[in-house]
């Protein structure tokens, strides 16, 4: 059962790494964006080079969010651009497996984002992004997961409507603002001068309850809410 | 329990999405071996009936019964007995003819769909362009090999929505004879179409919607065209 579950989600996430191999589409936009902000940001707030305090964690996530919900448009897009979403739904296979199929291609693709993000906030806003660099990756993949978690039922329940460039954004931030938070609050508490890892630790806890709590709600409702 | 069945059974079904009917009070039998037709304007709810048949939406009223199980009591399972080819093809265009069919044999968890993705191409007559991308395909050879994937794991409901589409006669003739042995071969076929003369003479059964509602068939004896025509003025 767990093996064709898995077997499901493996043959989906291959398929969206082989179309965006080809296509580079999503990767291409997404990374383009994402350093664009982090590059206007960057001309607006080092000043003398020096950055004001905090900002490179908030920085570091709003080029998260907003790549993120580009990726995660751009991925919906396809599938509705050939009606291919029903074709998956029309599978007799489980439904949440598709889910996990779609949700691990968009988080492949924003890890190789982000591989790029990290370095380049780390570089323009004197991030020490090596020190404690377990508890960054543990931050960015729980922040990430939860976020995309969301993000990726959002889509495809959207992904008839006619609005849904302007709905996706309007319904993902509001449920993702706690996410967003913990991801900022303990990404600020490593780039101190002085690290604080305990009240990393304590965000990449509830991180990690979020991602639980977001991923267990996901794979519940997206059969139902993916048949009416 | 086998999720395979020879009978289908549209009872009484409605759909409404908000106050909108787009379906109402619909009811219809098909066997093994029928080719059914869904005939209206546009906006009769020829597709929503479609979409209802392929368990991709629940009706607000009634029920669909596959053999003696409908969609809900059946599971996923029922699934892996249904074709649709829908009027956007469900084909993804960056990828090869073969890989489309591949990836949806190995989704439908089909043994050796490697080698059913080979015959399918076969018989689409495209066993030569099997590596070129379906982009690059004409719409009558995307029609064949979106056919084909519908047919990949030998349902025994086969849905087609608007199948005659954008095709030239040759291609049509092509389809209307693989629909034949579909039909030969003890597959329900459901077809929702605008082409009367293409089906006309194909066709074992007509449903005609007006507005979601199903009107009278006409008593059978004249053309497909003049029966619509009836139906419609009714």
């Amino acid at each position: 059962m767990m093996r064709a579950f898995f077997r499901v989600a493996w043959i989906v996430v291959r398929k969206d790494l082989t179309v965006e191999v080809r296509s580079l589409e999503i990767l291409s936009t997404t990374l383009f964006f994402a350093v664009t902000v982090v590059l206007m940001f960057s001309f607006g707030l080092v000043v003398d080079g020096r950055p004001l305090n905090d900002v490179a964690a908030a920085i570091l996530w709003v080029a998260i969010a907003f790549s993120g919900t580009l990726a995660l448009g751009r991925t919906f897009e396809r599938e509705r651009h050939n009606d291919t979403l029903r074709a998956l739904l029309l599978a007799p296979a489980d439904r949440p497996a598709l889910y996990v199929g779609k949700l691990a291609g968009i988080l492949l693709l924003l890890a190789l984002v982000e591989a790029v993000l990290v370095p380049l906030v780390g570089l323009l806003f004197a991030a020490p992004i090596f020190v404690n660099s377990g508890y960054l990756i543990a931050l960015l993949a729980g922040g990430t997961l939860g976020f995309t978690a969301v993000g990726t039922l959002f889509a495809a329940m959207l992904v008839r409507a006619r609005s849904r460039d302007v709905l996706l954004p309007i319904m993902l931030y509001p449920m993702t603002v706690p996410v967003m938070i913990a991801g900022v609050r303990g990404t600020a508490a490593l780039f101190q001068p002085t690290p604080d890892l305990a009240v990393a630790m304590f965000w990449i806890g509830l991180l990690g309850f979020f991602d639980v709590v977001f991923v267990t709600l996901a794979l519940w409702t997206f059969d139902p809410v993916m048949t009416d | 329990m086998s999720s395979d069945f020879d009978r289908i059974a549209v009872v009484d079904v409605s759909r409404h999405y908000g106050r909108r009917k787009a379906l109402s009070q619909v009811t219809f039998t098909g066997g093994a071996g029928d080719i059914i037709g869904l005939l209206g304007p546009n906006g009769a709810g020829k597709s929503t009936l479609l979409n209802i048949l392929a368990t991709l939406l629940s009706p607000s009223r009634g029920r669909v019964e596959y053999g003696a199980r409908t969609a809900t009591e059946a599971g996923a399972d029922i699934r892996g007995r249904i074709g649709m080819l829908g009027h956007d093809l469900f084909l993804y265009p960056e990828l090869t003819a073969r890989e489309n069919l591949v990836f949806f044999g190995q989704l439908y968890g089909l043994d050796q769909a490697v080698a059913r993705a080979e015959a399918a191409l076969t018989r689409a007559g495209l066993a030569e362009r099997a590596n070129d991308f379906v982009s690059g395909f004409s719409r009558g050879m995307r029609q064949r090999v979106a056919l084909e994937r519908a047919l990949l794991h030998g349902p025994r409901l086969l849905l087609l929505d608007e199948p005659f589409t954008g095709l030239d006669q040759a291609s049509t003739e092509t389809l209307v004879n693989r629909l034949r042995e579909c039909q030969a071969s003890g597959a329900i076929v459901i077809l929702a179409t605008h082409d009367l003369d293409i089906v006309d003479g194909v066709l074992s059964q007509a449903v005609f919607l007006q507005n979601g509602r199903q009107v009278g068939e006409p008593a059978p004896g004249t053309g497909l065209r003049q029966r619509y025509r009836e139906a419609m003025t009714r």
